[in-house]
């Protein structure tokens, strides 16, 4: 792959693998606002009232069937029914139920399609969140937004295709391969935009060096360059000249993106005064919304913290105080600007959390482990129906009873609906033609609009 | 169609993906031409996996392809009507063609003329090349002899001459001394060097370049690339490991030109040798630097496989070029290797005492302490420091029973309340203590040693803490000794209760009604074994309720005395915390109450154990007469002082088969799904082991040098070929399968593999064999055509140009500045890295820079965090080292240019490098051609100079203006800024060197 000329990550790529677009392109971008740490569906979003009746008693075996637990709660002696201690409503035309936790997310609810029968095959975080970003449990294939940013390229030329935000204190921890390339060319890995002075790493000039002395330098490094080019021949060298300018141009696009002072006052009453503050989730979203008018086909957020095996009630409280608004806000910002229908958003965690406490049950505080059968994420925007629940969970929300969603389910239907058959997305590395979706995955057409 | 077929410059038209030599005689070749579309299209369902297997046919083996179906054939050689395969993939009717539509791949057209031709040209079947063990090829004759200068010329040549093409003339001699030096130092020559390499041959150049250190660093970064070496554990918690002791000896192994096959066979076994030397023992390293997985919750078994997978993987595709993963679920698509071949060797790994949930800090079980060469001189220093000391006490303590009872005799002035002081960091006494709370006292970590305890007397036995720093709810964060209902005493270390703690219990009760001492040693090993439990002076047995503490207990709660868990219910006094693990001698006297002057008023025979004890302890320490006192001193300070420095020794984690466990298949892959149980093996596709050889990895690490293995040589010494050319003369490094690109000189490969092993597997006689060939000194100058007839060079008609490797860029920019510390190996440095980076993720946020010599280590010493890379090696496609990664990625991206320009480690380059110039250099123009020279190994052009003096006027007239701009400019980085220097002209300098450092010629083997 040596010599291939683009931007940051971008690079006009259906022509490099003769992936066209193999299907009417449904939406332009993705917004992924990933819940890091598996958020409980069960006190948000899948309402189980007949739990109240059995509080506290042992989950039965027929429900369990077999499932392992993890090491956390193994040892555990026994494993009590706990319910959510959130009230919740049903919520617009749709009806929807939503707990009282989320009441931005209650407002938009008929533009959302729930998926409450999502299910994964991993039981810990580093395996399930690796799952969830490239396919396949063990590191080392590419993430989401690279496999995009490779079969598609960015819309445009100053930023790159895949940028990646992160918020949230003292939760699990994240790593650079959850958006990295895995053995995709490195160009192609999310950029991690932060929420320091630089955004991009190494994107300002050392003080003492302003624009017009870059400039000059650049202008300098591009002549020696075009000199060299002329004697040897090498491609490479002319690659090299563009990208010089290329950084140099986001040198500028980059501070003007991330600059939210330029935003009315009734978008922060949108979103939050949170999104004035860089590193928040609220900005995150903002800034999301910012980078998707400006042509970047995959933004992913991180935010951490809904590990709750412990003092649940406490923490999802405040996981949910720092969220809801903000993702509410995305959803009806992109709505109001008619960016819905050509972007997707997508919200959710690596799994679930488990129908029974772990720790110590009391009349107001228990703890959820981790549960991989069932649990929910919502999807808004491009192509999917909005105001719609799809899947059916049993009364302990522990089990799928109908229309099961896996982890490939989602990737090729988000594929899809970019345009893209998952099976035709391929890259071959060591002798194997691999795919985002390894050899499975439906697009859940169900879903679709 | 079929007709142009015959024509050669059609073939290489279809050729120029797969890279084939259009064979003279214009037939189709079966390996080259054929099996790769086979194996592409129709291997997945009638290849090598049974399972997967369609109609039950098969197309990897020759009687799978020749399979008489009884009317027709699969295929029949020359009968094209009679071809079944022919007839399937040349259909009309789409539902009958093969592959199916819905099948992801399909043949085209040129390819099913090819398979056409080949079944009417008699369908010659041949074994995949890299099966096929190699063997010296006559060197071919070629069109001008005169540029062949060894064997490699006349393969490329030969290829040339078929081609149509001419070797490129040799490049600049000034080119080709910084193509050689990063070619075998990793780093630019300096003038000095230029200056020697125009009066030398490349072969004496080549030789005494490996006399260098710096050789072995070079070797070793991509051989630690591939061995995945990190310096944490990856996964989630991605907490410390030490494997640099390992990452040394394979520096250490270069240098002294290691055979490849003994580099083999002690980093795969060298735990199996006879009587294996501290080196062998390390080399092992090797298999153990996969990640471990420290994440609470896990299940071990699962991530213990992961293990041994990643062994099986990494070694085959570091020995054989073959991707094993895919049989780890099912029988290999492609290649000839079944799920069983797979778990044979498997097998071979899987007998370590490991345990899959890994520690969060430090290195997990096996591993050994690895002193270096001059700790071991150390180490023996004091240990026959210790032992003279020691021999000094014992003769003193010859005559200690008299002595003592003499000094019994007449001993006077006893100190009234004597006990232990060494380390007592807390001490409270009196009634009243039960429920105070003191902030800072008893504050320890779970690496610390230390020691607590207390009096107590409860009149029943009643559940209660006695003393405690930790959350005071049940199963809290901290540590505590608790007192049960049934009147044990625990002691407990606490991250997590249920998982992540350790925790101990004395096995009886202790008496109510009465004054009991208990006390508490924590040996800051995290291990049950490692914490001793003493009740009145008496170390007692006790059972480890939990055993897993992988976190730090350390709380900010206060140290409460009598609360925490449970409210405790009785009296406590005399509490005490000491910094150091306390000796069982040491306890008795704290415990021991009576004073020492009553104590001397008893009879020995009248004295309590303890009793004696403290006296004693007292004389030895105190009281007795001063050489006594002295000696026995100087005995204990020598003991400690080989302690500490034991304790602190590096310790590497190795393989060691001490826990031989049953291998099966794994069904599907999956840890808890067991099959078949299997015994150690080799791939029954590749040569057999030897009888004589062990079933084990000894015996599987002298099957891969034995000479006999096929692939061995070639895949090692196509490496070598990569790193010099940049491209392998088998593309794909990691896959020689049939799914791997073939070879694009096979002849050369052979022939070199052949060499490679003749001379004792030599791995400098082959570089010096590489770089003194006329191929290696050619000029990369290409004109459009061409490089348009061959854009990857793989045709060889001209020299290597490619970008260097991140850690190459970074060691030139150091070495050229000045900067560059020549230190070899030690452990690895944290270099410089934009705030913060670690704060956003890792739970380890703080990072720690370097300081002084360390910041400016070549960058195989970089810190590697698995989680977060050193950004500036990930920016220049570094392989990631979460597992073995040979695939070479090269990409140019404006992150890159970033990085350059504005990374405080350039920045502060261009200004060092500046500021030694201006320090013994006068006038522009001089300055300029040094600069280049240290850099680039040339002086600049007359353009160059033209345009870069400008410049450096200019800067210069800003930065006069301007002296603020100026000093921030060169205060970047923690190198001293020369004082005597103008600001200005150091500022602008550092411009123009930071232009230099940013060329694409300076980034770029030439």
């Amino acid at each position: 792959m040596s010599g291939m000329a683009g931007g940051i990550g971008t690079m006009a790529l259906g022509n490099l693998l003769g992936i066209e677009p193999s299907l009417p392109p449904r939406v332009k971008r993705v917004i992924f606002l990933f819940q890091s740490g598996g958020p409980s569906q069960m006190d948000l979003f899948d309402h189980k009232p007949e739990l109240q009746k059995i509080r506290a008693t042992e989950l039965p075996d027929s429900i369990r069937q077999g499932q392992r637990f993890t090491g956390m709660t193994a040892t555990q002696s026994n494993f009590p029914v706990v319910p959510s201690m959130f009230n919740f409503a049903r919520h617009g035309q749709s009806q929807a139920w939503v707990s009282d936790l989320l009441p931005h997310t209650a407002k938009i609810v008929d533009d959302l399609c729930f998926i409450r029968t999502m299910k994964t095959e991993a039981i810990n975080h580093d395996p399930a969140i690796t799952f969830f970003q490239t396919g396949f449990q063990l590191a080392g294939r590419p993430s989401i937004g690279s496999w995009l940013s490779y079969g598609l390229g960015s819309e445009n030329k100053d930023l790159p295709a895949f940028i990646a935000l992160i918020s949230g204190n003292g939760g699990q921890p994240l790593y650079d391969r959850l958006w990295g390339s895995g053995f995709l060319p490195s160009k192609f890995q999310g950029v991690k935009f932060r929420s320091t002075k630089d955004p991009v790493l190494y994107l300002s000039n050392p003080e003492g060096v302003d624009a017009q002395t870059r400039r000059r330098m650049i202008d300098d490094v591009a002549q020696l360059n075009e000199m060299r080019f002329k004697e040897f021949g090498d491609p490479e060298i002319q690659t090299r000249i563009a990208q010089y300018e290329m950084a140099y141009r986001m040198q500028s696009s980059v501070p003007e993106l991330t600059d939210v002072t330029s935003e009315p006052d009734h978008v922060f009453d949108l979103y939050g005064e949170d999104a004035r503050k860089p590193g928040t989730y609220a900005y995150n979203c903002l800034m999301a919304r910012r980078m998707s008018e400006r042509g970047v086909r995959f933004v992913q957020l991180f935010h951490r913290g809904w590990d709750n095996h412990t003092e649940l009630p406490e923490k999802i409280r405040t996981q949910c105080k720092d969220t809801d608004q903000a993702s509410a806000a995305l959803v009806t910002d992109l709505k109001q600007r008619g960016m819905l229908d050509d972007t997707l958003v997508v919200w959710g965690g690596e799994f679930g959390r488990t129908v029974y406490c772990q720790g110590r049950l009391t009349t107001d505080d228990y703890g959820r482990d981790h549960h991989p059968r069932c649990f929910t994420i919502w999807m808004a925007g491009g192509g999917v129906k909005p105001g719609f629940t799809y899947g059916t969970t049993d009364d302990f929300s522990y089990n799928t009873i109908e229309n099961p969603v896996d982890v490939h389910d989602l990737h090729a239907t988000i594929l899809h609906q970019l345009g893209i058959d998952h099976t035709q997305l391929t890259y071959k590395f060591q002798g194997r033609h691999y795919r985002l979706t390894d050899v499975h995955g439906n697009v859940v057409k169900e879903i679709l609009s | 169609m079929s007709l142009m077929l015959q024509h050669p410059v059609y073939r290489l038209g279809i050729c120029l993906l797969g890279f084939t030599i259009t064979i003279a005689d214009g037939k189709v070749d079966f390996d080259q031409d054929i099996r790769p579309i086979l194996s592409d299209n129709c291997f997945k369902c009638h290849g090598p996996d049974a399972a997967q297997r369609e109609a039950d046919l098969r197309l990897d083996t020759r009687s799978g392809l020749f399979a008489d179906l009884d009317d027709y054939r699969v295929v029949a050689p020359g009968d094209l009507e009679k071809s079944e395969l022919f007839y399937r993939i040349s259909h009309e009717n789409p539902e009958e063609r093969m592959p199916p539509k819905d099948a992801d791949r399909h043949l085209e057209d040129s390819e099913i003329a090819l398979i056409k031709s080949w079944i009417s040209e008699g369908a010659i079947w041949e074994q995949h090349w890299s099966l096929v063990p190699p063997v010296r090829p006559d060197t071919p004759s070629v069109s001008d002899a005169r540029w062949v200068n060894n064997p490699i010329d006349a393969f490329v040549l030969a290829r040339l001459d078929l081609e149509g093409l001419k070797p490129s003339p040799r490049a600049d001699q000034r080119i080709l001394a910084r193509r050689i030096h990063f070619d075998i130092t990793g780093l630019p020559p300096t003038p000095d060097d230029v200056k020697r390499f125009l009066n030398a041959s490349v072969k004496q150049t080549a030789e005494h370049l490996f006399t260098s250190p710096a050789y072995g660093e070079k070797m070793g970064i991509r051989w630690l690339d591939a061995a995945r070496y990190a310096d944490t554990s990856g996964y989630q918690n991605d907490g410390w490991r030490e494997m640099w002791r390992w990452r040394d000896w394979v520096i250490e192994a270069y240098n002294s030109n290691m055979p490849f096959d003994e580099f083999t066979i002690h980093q795969l076994a060298g735990d199996l040798l006879p009587k294996p030397t501290m080196d062998q023992l390390i080399a092992t390293g090797f298999n153990r630097n996969h990640r471990g997985n420290a994440e609470g919750g896990i299940v071990p078994e699962e991530f213990q496989v992961e293990y041994v997978v990643d062994r099986v993987d990494t070694t085959f595709t570091i020995w054989q070029g073959m991707t094993m993963a895919c049989a780890r679920c099912h029988n290999h698509k492609y290649d000839p290797i079944s799920q069983r071949d797979y778990y044979q060797l498997f097998a071979m790994f899987n007998n370590l005492p490991e345990n899959g949930r890994a520690w969060k800090e430090g290195n997990s079980e096996p591993w050994l302490k690895a002193p270096t060469r001059s700790q071991e001189d150390q180490l023996a220093d004091l240990k026959t420091a210790e032992s003279k000391a020691r021999k000094a006490w014992d003769k003193t303590r010859k005559g200690l029973d008299r002595t003592f009872s003499s000094w019994e005799s007449q001993a006077v002035d006893l100190p009234e309340n004597w006990t232990v002081d060494s380390g007592l960091v807390f001490k409270e006494t009196g009634v009243g203590l039960t429920g105070q709370e003191f902030e800072k006292e008893g504050k320890f970590g779970y690496f610390d040693k230390f020691s607590f305890g207390a009096r107590l007397k409860v009149e029943t036995l009643k559940e209660g803490t006695i003393l405690s720093r930790m959350v005071p709810v049940p199963e809290g964060k901290g540590h505590n000794l608790h007192l049960t209902e049934k009147g044990t005493i625990q002691a407990n270390f606490v991250q997590r209760w249920l998982d992540d703690s350790v925790k101990v219990e004395t096995l009886d009760p202790i008496p109510s009604g009465e004054w009991v001492h208990v006390f508490v040693t924590y040996g800051g090993t995290r291990k049950a074994s490692d914490i001793k439990l003493y009740i009145n002076g008496v170390s007692v047995p006790h059972k480890a309720n939990y055993d897993f503490l992988n976190q730090n207990f350390d709380s900010d709660e206060p140290l409460r005395i009598g609360s925490g868990m449970v409210d405790f219910n009785g009296q406590i006094d005399d509490v005490r915390y000491y910094d150091r693990a306390l000796t069982e001698e040491e306890i008795r006297v704290i415990f021991e109450t009576t004073s020492l002057k009553s104590i001397l008023s008893l009879s020995e025979s009248e004295r309590s154990k303890s009793q004696s004890s403290k006296l004693k302890h007292y004389f030895l320490n105190e009281g007795g007469p001063a050489k006594l006192t002295q000696t026995y001193s100087n005995w204990k300070t020598a003991r400690a002082g080989l302690t500490e420095f034991e304790e602190a020794i590096p310790t590497v984690m190795v393989m060691r088969d001490e826990m031989p466990r049953q291998t099966h298949i794994l069904k599907r892959g999956i840890y808890d799904q067991p099959g078949d149980p299997v015994e150690p093996g080799v791939p029954s596709s590749l040569p057999p082991l030897p009888d004589d050889f062990p079933r084990n990895r000894l015996g599987l690490a002298k099957w891969l040098v034995s000479g006999n293995n096929p692939l061995t040589a070639r895949v090692a010494i196509n490496r070598i070929w990569r790193d010099l050319f940049g491209t392998g003369l088998v593309k794909t490094t990691e896959d020689f399968g049939v799914q791997g690109e073939r070879p694009s000189h096979p002849e050369l490969l052979d022939w070199l593999a052949v060499e490679f092993v003749e001379s004792g597997w030599d791995i400098q006689h082959m570089l010096t064999f590489i770089v003194s060939s006329n191929t290696y000194q050619q000029s990369s100058r290409v004109d459009e055509s061409e490089r348009a007839r061959d854009p990857e060079n793989r045709l060889l008609a001209r020299g290597p140009r490619f970008r260097l490797p991140a850690e190459m860029i970074r060691d030139q920019a150091l070495a050229a500045s000045g900067l560059l510390h020549k230190q070899i190996g030690g452990p690895s440095v944290k270099t410089y890295q934009p705030d913060g980076l670690w704060a956003d993720f890792a739970s380890d946020s703080n990072y720690v820079l370097a300081t002084g010599n360390d910041l400016y280590r070549r960058s195989l010493y970089t810190y590697w965090k698995r989680t977060v890379p050193p950004p500036m090696m990930t920016n220049f496609d570094a392989a990631g080292r979460e597992a073995c990664d040979e695939a070479l990625r090269r990409t140019n991206t404006p992150l890159q240019a970033l990085n350059l320009m504005n990374d405080v480690t350039f920045v502060e380059a261009a200004r060092v490098m500046a500021q030694g110039l201006l320090m013994n250099i006068k006038g522009d123009n001089e300055i300029l051609n040094r600069a280049y020279q240290q850099l680039l190994g040339r002086l600049p052009e007359a353009n160059e100079a033209n345009i870069l003096l400008k410049s450096k006027m200019d800067y210069q007239k800003r930065y006069s203006d301007d002296q603020v701009a100026a000093k921030s400019l060169i205060s970047y980085g923690e190198w001293s800024v020369d004082e005597t220097i103008s600001v200005a002209e150091l500022a602008s300098w550092t411009m123009i060197c930071s232009t230099l450092l940013n060329l694409d010629e300076t980034v770029t083997k030439e």
